[in-house]
Order: C-alpha cells, then sequence, then structure tokens
C-alpha cells in the first residue's frame, strides 16, 4: 500500500513552504525516520522524515512552493528495496550480523595494501569516473541530484547540469539583492520571504488584538548584586553565565500566575485559559526575528533556562531552529535593550496575550527612601490584549514583575 | 490436444533465443522452422559461415603476404577450397546442433514445417513431407527474418546471379566477381573472394560504400580494401544483365556515361526485404507497414492480440543482436515482466579486414539533427599494441555531446574492430561520457588504449598524439 507524504501544519501562521532540498530520489528506499526533503517557510527550515518505510516516489521538484497539506510525495511499502533483499530488512537483529560479515569480508581486500590506491573513498565508487570528478572538483552532493543514466545513475550531463543549475540561483539571488537604482536617489528590491512575513504579521496582529501597552520601571540593583555574587559559582556548576534573562522568565511566570488572563488567547468567541508556561524568548538573527519557545519555564531551574536560551542562540545562528522550537507558545519576552532601546512599545505575537519588554539597564537618579540615588533603572513594557486583559490585571502582571526583580528572594532561587 | 504458451516461427537468432528465455521463464514454448537446421539465416547462410570464410581467407592472406614481415617464411601458399569450405560446414553443424541441444535442455518443442497462423492462438504446421498439423498457443510471435532483394532484371539463378547464400558456397575462386550493392553483405563476400584468388569489382549506387556508418570510417575502409584490389565504382546505377553462355553481362550507368562488367558471377547484395508474406498474419489482420513490415508497439505487440514479431520482421537494422534482444524483452513481456531494448546502443559491424564497427550517431547524423557536438579520434598508427602486432590500419573515432560530454556514437576501424567496439557500447547503455571512458585504465599495451585515447582526444587530451 502506498501512502501520501503531506506538508504538515507547522505553525500558527504558515500556510505555505518551499522544499527547499530532497535527501531521497525518487525510486529510494526510504526507512522510517530517514529525512526526506528540506521544507523551508518564512519562519524556519525544517525536515520532513518519512512516516513509514518503502519505496520513494517524489511529485514536488526542489525549489517548489508548496501549501499545507500537499502531497509532495508518496511512499509504498509494498515494494523492496531495490535489491529485491526484503527478508533481510525487517529484523534488526538480523542485520547486525550482516553489517558484520561485510566488514569482515571487506578487511582482508583492505589488508592487501595495493590494491586501493590513495585517494579511493568507497562512497565515491558506484560513480562514474567522470561524475566523480566533477563531485570533487565542484563540491556538489551526488545523492542530491538526479541521475538520468541506467537504473538512475548519475551520468556527466546531470552533474554538469546541476553545477549550472547551482550557479543560476546563486546568480538570481546575487541580481535580486543588487536592483536597478534608477536614477540613483532611491533603491528598490523585493524584500526577502522572511521580511515580507514578518510584516504581514506585524500588522495582522495590530489588527486583530486590541494592543495597549503599560509601563513601569524597576531598580535592577539587587539582580546585578545576586548575580555578581553567585556568578562564578553558578558558570562553574552549569557551564553557562547567570544572565539576566532566566530573572526576568521567572518574575514573568510569577506575574502570569498571578494574573492568568495574559497566560491565555482569545479563538473567535471563546478565552482559552493555559495553565502551562511556555515562554518565547525574541532573538534577532541576520535574516530576521525569530521566537524560540522555552517549554515549561514553571518547572525549569535557573541553570536550565540559561541553557536553553544560549542553546536557542547558536541554533538560531546556525539556522538550525526547527519549526516545534518556535511553536505553541503562551507570551513572549522582547529585550530590545541589548540595542540600547530604553523605551518601547513591543507587537503581540499572535493568538498570544502579553508581550513583556525589556530595556536598556541606565543608572539614573531615583528617591529611594526620600533621598536622591543613582540606581542601575529598567524601564518595563506590558503590551496586552485588551480584550483579554483589563487594565488593571495588565499593571498588577507589570508591579509583580517589578516586585521580583527588586527583591529576588521572591523567586524560587535554586543555583 | 496440447496448448502451448507460447509458439514462437522462426529459429534464426531472434526465435531462437526467444525460445530459450521462454523456456527459463517457465512458458511451455514451441518453435516451428522450416528448414531442416535450426538457426535461420544467421546461423546457416548468414553470419557464421561467412565469418568461417572470412577468418580462413584472412588466415591466408596472412600467410601468403603478412607473415614473412614477421620473419616467418613458408614456400608454396596455397589454398585447398573444399577443405575450407568443410570447415565452415563443421562450424555450421556445430552450432546448429548445439541450437537443437539448447531447445532440448530448455525443454522447448521443435517443429519441422512451415509455419502459418491460421487464428490468432493457432498454428499449423506443414511440413517437408506434405503432413499437416495445428498446435494451439496462447501466444505467438513472429521471427521469420528477412530474405534477399532480388533485382527484377537479375533474378536469382544460384549459378551466375546469386544471393550471399551462393556466394558462400562457391567450389572454386571465380576469375571475375562482380559484386551489387557496397553494403555489409557485399564488402564481405568481395573481400573472400578477392583474397582466394577472384578479380573483384563492387558497383554502389550511392557515392560511398558502407551506407549508415560514419563517413570518413566508411571512406578509409574502402582505401584499405581498395589496396587490397578490389574495384570500386561508386554512383553507378546496374541497368541490366545478361547472361550469355554462363557468363555475364552487367550494363551500368554513371552520369551520363554506359559502362559494362564481365564476370562469371555476379552477387545481389542489395538489402534483405522482411519475410513476412504468406505466413497467415495477413489473413488473421495483423497490419504491415508500407515496407511490408510487420507494425508492432514498443512492448513487440501487433495489432491482433496474442500475436508478437521480432527481429528482421519488423521495423529496425536488421542485424542478428538486435533481433536476439528483442526475441529477448518480448518473451519477457509475454512471461509479464518488463523487457526493453535500447536502439541508441545496437553496434554495426562489417568484418572485412580491418572490420568496420560503429554504434550510436555518426557525425554527419549527429549533425543533422543539430546537435552539438565534439569529436575524439586516434589512429593505431600511434598504438603500441598495433604496432608490436604490425596491423596499424584504422582509428577510433567518438563523437560525444558538446555540452553533456555523453558519448553519442562510437566507430572504428581495425582488424578487430567487431571486438573493440563493445566497450563503446557498453558506456553507451549507461549513459557514460567520454570522460568517464577516458579515466578508465586500460591494460598496456592493448589495442583498447587506442579507443581511451580516442575518448580523451574529445576534450584534446590524448596522449601519444598531437591534439587537433
Amino acid at each position: 500500500m502506498s501512502v501520501e507524504v503531506k506538508i504538515p501544519a507547522v505553525g500558527e501562521s504558515i500556510s505555505s513552504g518551499v522544499v527547499s532540498v530532497w535527501h531521497k530520489k525518487s525510486g529510494d528506499f526510504v526507512n522510517e525516520g530517514d529525512a526526506l526533503f528540506t521544507l523551508e517557510t518564512d519562519k524556519v527550515s525544517t525536515e520532513i522524515v518519512a512516516e513509514k518505510a518503502g519505496v520513494l516516489e517524489t511529485k514536488a521538484t526542489e525549489g517548489q512552493e508548496v501549501k499545507i497539506g500537499e502531497v509532495v510525495a508518496t511512499i509504498d511499502d509494498a515494494k523492496a528495496p531495490a535489491e529485491g533483499k526484503k527478508e533481510e530488512k525487517p529484523s534488526e537483529k538480523k542485520k547486525k550480523p550482516e553489517t558484520e560479515k561485510k566488514s569482515e569480508e571487506k578487511e582482508p581486500v583492505a589488508a592487501g595494501a595495493d590494491r586501493s590506491g590513495p585517494g579511493s573513498p568507497t562512497p565515491a565508487a558506484t560513480l562514474s569516473p567522470a561524475v566523480r570528478r566533477i563531485v570533487e572538483e565542484e563540491h556538489v552532493e551526488p545523492e542530491k541530484i538526479s541521475g538520468t543514466g541506467k537504473g538512475g545513475r548519475l551520468t556527466k550531463g546531470d552533474v554538469l547540469a546541476a553545477v549550472q543549475e547551482r550557479g543560476k540561483t546563486e546568480e538570481k539571488i546575487e541580481a535580486r539583492e543588487v536592483p536597478p537604482s534608477v536614477d540613483g536617489r532611491f533603491i528598490r528590491k523585493r524584500m526577502s520571504p522572511l521580511r515580507r512575513k514578518i510584516a504581514a504579521q506585524l500588522v495582522m496582529a495590530q489588527q486583530t488584538a486590541a494592543i495597549l501597552t503599560t509601563f513601569n520601571e524597576c531598580d535592577m540593583t539587587a539582580v546585578q548584586e545576586l548575580r555578581a555574587k553567585s556568578q562564578e559559582a553558578f558558570t562553574k556548576k552549569n557551564r553557562v553565565k547567570l544572565g539576566f534573562m532566566s530573572f526576568f522568565i521567572k518574575a514573568s511566570v510569577e506575574a502570569l500566575k498571578a494574573v492568568p488572563s495574559i497566560n491565555g488567547r482569545i479563538e473567535d468567541d471563546d478565552f482559552i485559559q493555559n495553565n502551562f508556561y511556555d515562554i518565547g524568548v525574541a532573538v534577532g538573527t541576520e535574516r530576521g526575528l525569530v521566537v524560540p519557545v522555552v517549554r515549561d519555564a514553571d518547572k525549569k531551574s535557573f541553570a536550565d533556562l540559561e541553557l536553553d536560551i544560549a542553546g536557542f542562540a547558536v541554533k538560531a545562528r546556525e539556522g538550525k531552529l526547527k519549526i516545534e522550537d518556535l511553536q505553541g507558545g503562551t507570551f513572549t519576552i522582547s529585550n530590545g535593550g541589548v540595542y540600547g532601546s530604553l523605551l518601547s512599545t513591543p507587537i503581540l505575537n499572535p493568538p498570544q496575550s502579553g508581550i513583556l519588554g525589556m530595556h536598556k539597564i541606565m543608572p539614573r537618579p531615583v528617591a529611594v527612601e526620600g533621598k536622591v540615588e543613582i540606581r542601575p533603572m529598567m524601564y518595563l513594557a506590558l503590551s496586552y490584549d485588551h480584550r483579554a486583559v483589563d487594565g488593571k490585571e495588565a499593571v498588577t502582571f507589570l508591579i509583580k514583575v517589578k516586585e521580583c526583580i527588586e527583591d529576588p528572594k521572591k523567586l524560587p532561587l535554586d543555583f | 490436444m496440447e496448448k502451448f504458451d507460447v509458439v514462437i516461427i522462426g529459429s534464426g537468432p531472434g526465435g531462437y533465443i526467444a525460445a530459450i528465455r521462454a523456456g527459463q521463464l517457465g512458458l511451455k514454448t514451441a518453435i516451428v522452422e522450416k528448414d531442416k537446421e535450426l538457426g535461420g539465416t544467421c546461423l546457416n547462410v548468414g553470419c557464421i559461415p561467412s565469418k568461417a570464410l572470412l577468418t580462413s581467407s584472412d588466415h591466408f592472406v596472412f600467410v601468403k603476404k603478412e607473415a614473412a614481415k614477421h620473419g616467418i617464411v613458408i614456400d608454396d601458399v596455397h589454398v585447398d577450397l573444399p577443405k575450407m569450405q568443410q570447415r565452415k560446414d563443421r562450424v555450421v553443424k556445430t552450432f546448429t546442433g548445439g541450437v537443437r541441444a539448447l531447445m532440448k535442455t530448455n525443454k522447448v518443442t521443435t517443429f519441422e514445417g512451415f509455419g502459418t497462423i491460421t487464428a490468432p492462438g493457432k498454428v499449423s504446421i506443414k511440413s517437408s513431407k506434405g503432413e499437416t498439423q495445428e498446435i494451439e498457443t496462447k501466444n505467438i510471435v513472429i521471427a521469420t527474418g528477412s530474405a534477399a532483394i532480388e533485382l527484377p532484371f537479375a533474378k536469382f539463378d544460384g549459378k551466375a546471379i546469386v544471393s550471399s547464400t551462393e556466394a558462400l558456397l562457391f567450389t572454386e575462386a571465380p576469375a571475375k566477381f562482380l559484386v551489387i550493392g557496397a553494403g555489409a553483405v557485399g564488402l564481405e563476400l568481395g573481400s573472400v573472394w578477392n583474397r582466394l584468388g577472384s578479380e573483384v569489382t563492387i558497383l554502389e549506387f550511392l557515392p560511398r560504400i558502407a551506407v549508415g556508418f560514419d563517413l570518413e570510417l566508411s571512406n578509409l575502409l574502402q582505401r584499405s580494401l581498395t589496396a587490397q584490389g578490389i574495384t570500386f565504382h561508386l554512383e553507378t546505377k546496374v541497368t541490366g544483365v545478361k547472361i550469355d553462355d554462363g557468363r555475364v553481362t552487367v550494363t551500368a550507368t554513371k552520369g551520363q556515361e554506359e559502362f559494362k562488367f564481365d564476370a562469371d558471377k555476379v552477387l545481389v547484395s542489395v538489402g534483405r526485404r522482411p519475410f513476412s508474406e504468406g505466413l497467415g498474419a495477413e489473413t488473421v489482420g495483423v497490419e504491415f507497414d508500407e515496407k511490408k513490415r510487420i507494425k508492432v508497439d514498443k512492448h513487440f505487440r501487433t495489432n491482433v492480440e496474442g500475436i508478437y514479431a521480432v527481429g528482421d520482421v519488423i521495423a529496425g537494422p536488421m542485424l542478428a543482436h538486435k533481433a536476439e534482444e528483442e526475441g529477448i524483452a518480448c518473451v519477457e513481456i509475454i512471461a509479464g515482466k518488463s523487457g526493453h531494448v535500447n536502439y541508441d546502443a545496437i553496434a554495426g559491424i562489417i568484418y572485412t579486414n580491418p572490420e568496420l564497427a560503429g554504434v550510436g550517431l555518426t557525425e554527419d547524423q549527429a549533425k543533422e539533427k543539430g546537435i552539438d557536438v565534439r569529436i575524439g579520434k586516434f589512429p593505431f598508427r600511434a598504438n603500441s599494441r598495433a604496432l608490436a602486432n604490425e596491423d596499424v590500419d584504422g582509428m577510433v573515432k567518438f563523437v560525444a555531446d558538446a555540452k553533456t560530454d555523453r558519448i553519442l556514437g562510437a566507430h572504428i576501424v581495425q582488424h578487430t574492430a567487431s571486438e573493440l567496439i563493445a566497450e563503446a557500447v557498453s558506456v553507451i547503455e549507461f549513459g557514460g561520457s567520454s570522460e568517464d571512458l577516458g579515466r578508465t585504465v586500460h591494460s598496456h599495451p592493448t589495442l583498447s588504449e587506442a579507443v581511451k585515447e580516442a575518448a580523451l582526444n574529445v576534450e584534446k587530451r590524448a596522449l601519444h598524439i598531437m591534439n587537433r
């Protein structure tokens, strides 16, 4: 029987994507869990895996735009692997001795040193001599090119075409980046898909929710002192630095517990209350803003939170964030302070009902017990969906965050 | 009455190979042959006996003309033609006997007699004694081959005006042997009798010999054969043939000029026609094309269900190995498998000395198709083994796609071109490029190195010549 491979729903606001690379070719036998292709969407690129073992037949080409739910391939599980060795496949136990035997067989050949000359890697052995040369010189991946030769083998023409095609797409991208500048007074260029998606998302958020922002400020002295005191031991123990973000995540969780309506969302005529705390943390990347989600932040230690955030930062930089890393947050924290912002009004990340804006810590004169003192101060902003959250609730939330930051002992300090 | 899965009419290479494969696949198979011996034209009066005589006569020429160059001195060299013919007959007998044994081992039932399709699924067999029997079958494969074309003004009489069949049976070399048609048959049999002492003249209507092969290499072959003593008259149209007291006078025109040739024997080798009539195919409604070939689809099915056809009787080059592959593919399809023949990778060969072999597109054909090509060539005089053999006549030529480097055609003139071409056929079958072949290690010293060098010359990096 053959099963259809459909584009999965990869995110709330994603309706289409692009099949950027097929990792398997039509006619290949795929095992369950094998990566079939990379799906690139406006937010993230992700690998779609086979849900069944069988012979793959692709129905979409590389670079083709596909909609959620669209069938891009079928897997025929009635068909055996190309060699027709069906019986040998299903049990893992059987497989092992076989591979062992193979390596045993191979050994004497390797021992007969003269037989394998220099620079003859085994995977290339199935490629024809000319194909092998081009693959090595041009650094193309033969498994990503579909062959037109006998039995799907790669011909020199196939590989040359792939090299040329690659050159073309590179040219295309460059051509798009350097657009005609007319008379030089302005430059028009098409926005990247990610940029366009962000734009649409922001407008959609503005048009859908009744966004209102409330402000407060907090004194960072206590947190700074605590960090300075604990940093060395924390870093040594957890191999990650104790930052500000974990404090704000924990403070937000406490505040959300105090004001549950902010940890919910409106869907049509219903209000849905979330009883879990998945906090999105906005991260700026070269390609734009992404918001990976820290799961169950209420149950995590400071160290776990810092490790999560550090992990996301690395993944974001390397473009390895997965769709599931970005999905399903209940509340978002955005830190414009890293860029020097003193005060801002963040825009909601739909369908969430609240977003906390952190800002730059500035030494400012403030009145402390009737005296003017210079304290490291941060303005806080909470944008919220007024449809779901009352003004009083929003203000209460922000005061709760302020209290937790100014007196961290109110937080479950577990380091 | 017993019912077969498949009955094959004709036991030439198309038929007997189909029968073997059908037997292998477990089909209940019968083969019907009108002649006493199995094997058809190829084994009895074509490929095999002609090769036997070509080899014998080639050895004679070697001993007479070449041996001394090697320091081998043999006096009083002469031909014992009856013995040479006996050897040829023995070769044929061995082979046809072998085919009969193969039919047995593959459980194929052999019927001797003329097979006629009386209805779909019914074949009537009339033996030489005049007895008729009818057999039933699910499928019929017509593999009846072809026969030599006659000229209307020069009907075969088997004595003075002969087809290839009789030209293999001469008991003495005709003093003057005239050949009409410079294709494979004419050039091969012209060579045999030229070597054995006849004065051979070959007339050809077209301005070149060996039509269908690469022109450059055809011309090369013509030069070699001319040097061996064969006279060619190209663009020459035979207009009449007169027999007077056993001697033949052939009249022909070349441009405005009229020529007269006299000869003891005239071989008419102007091509072959499909043996498609009188088989009952027409009475059961099988369609033919304008050349009287049986029309089939790519699965070798005729328009009548259960009737298939392969080999010379359908379209395509009239070659034994083409018929064989079709026979295999056809019965595999009948058995529910996926048979396939790659017509781009079928070599044609003329077994003269040097031999001429070609596969795929010629340079001219590629250009006519508008394909941008690159050519690679290598002469055997720059090949070590050919020099050691004292046998440097010939060259290798490749036609490769300029963009993809895929080998589109390979052409060889050389004493063993028939064997050397096989490598190029394999590479073409796999969609390989000239670079693939050029980067494949070839043993030294061998003639096959010239094939590799010609492939390298496509990218102008042959090693033993100036690359142009």
